[in-house]
């Protein structure tokens, strides 16, 4: 078994209002940055587990956000990043 | 009529639709989430509050609680589920009604008296009102605006499946009376069966004149009603 680190990006769906997204995009405005077009705001999840392999390891943590980690009505998730982490001694 | 009222950890409205069951001449009993008794009970209520701190989404947590295997397949046996502002939210994420609840348009917490109009009465929640009556309730939320894919939100327009919609003093649905941004000023769905509704705003924090309104009153008799006519009819 290796340990993975996985990063999940949950985010809103496009179409989808994003109140966060458009509170900032109008402070950047405010700000000076007019040129910022638009933004969302997500989460990211960073999950640390034990599995065969890189596959197996993102075959469960999509499992995990289609059950619980991202609302599918409204949001989008990305399995972003994969590390193999050092397994504690023991 | 033996009413269940379910606690999770961070639920705080409770105690209110225990009260108010009990006003209307129902029987409650409070279950806590890890209680999975629901043998003998009549209706199933969902209360408002904060399950497990809305961690990750408001509901996304509770709707895992041991109780709810029982509560989906109470309601898919046909036996009435109310989840209101929190237990809507509860209610959506287990797919018990579709949608989802986000972030207020206002990205504030919104805590003040709605006007909703009752778009059916032949459902068991709403059968005391009278058909378009507009009626004035609180409401205390984050994440109320209901939003849908279009797919969704043309069944739900095309079945009737909106109970309550906000409107204006004239039971107009105009933006200015929409407190949270939600499609359609959409405040509150039923299933297509009928058994299952939920809503944000607090009818059971409009039982008494006394304290700004009694609007939430018919609710609860309504749903006592129709619980006394079915076991009347041997249900």
């Amino acid at each position: 078994m290796t340990t993975y680190r996985l990063e999940i990006r949950v985010t809103p769906r496009p179409g989808i209002l994003d109140p966060q997204g458009k509170a900032i995009h109008h402070a950047l405005h405010s700000l000076g940055w007019s040129d910022v077009d638009d933004v969302r705001v997500g989460k990211a999840i960073h999950l640390e587990l034990e599995a065969d392999s890189e596959e197996a390891a993102r075959a469960e943590a999509t499992a995990m956000c289609e059950k619980l980690l991202a609302n599918p009505v409204t949001e989008n998730f990305e399995i972003d990043r994969v590390e193999t982490g050092t397994t504690e001694a023991g | 009529m033996r009413v269940a009222v379910v606690t999770f950890p961070g639920s705080n409205c409770d105690y209110d639709l225990y009260q108010a069951v009990k006003q209307v001449g129902g029987n409650p009993e409070f279950r806590w989430h890890r209680d999975r008794d629901l043998d003998g009970i009549d209706a199933v209520m969902l209360s408002g509050g904060f399950s497990y701190g809305d961690y990750l989404r408001a509901g996304a947590i509770a709707r895992f609680s041991p109780i709810m295997e029982d509560v989906v397949s109470f309601a898919a046996s046909g036996g009435p589920v109310v989840g209101i502002c929190n237990g809507f939210q509860i209610l959506c994420e287990a797919g018990l009604l579709p949608g989802a609840l986000i972030r207020n348009e206002s990205l504030r917490f919104q805590s003040e008296d709605c006007r909703m109009r009752v778009e059916r009465t032949d459902t068991p929640f709403t059968s005391a009102y009278s058909p378009g009556q507009v009626i004035r309730v609180p409401l205390a939320h984050a994440e109320g605006n209901y939003r849908a894919d279009e797919e969704t939100l043309a069944h739900l327009e095309g079945e009737n499946l909106v109970l309550f919609r906000y409107v204006d003093a004239h039971g107009e649905a105009t933006s200015d009376s929409n407190p949270n941004g939600s499609t359609a000023n959409i405040a509150g769905i039923v299933n297509e069966s009928g058994n299952v509704m939920g809503m944000m705003p607090h009818p059971e924090r409009a039982m008494e004149a006394l304290l700004g309104s009694e609007d939430g009153v018919p609710l609860f008799e309504s749903l006592v009603a129709s619980l006394a006519a079915g076991a009347g009819a041997g249900r």
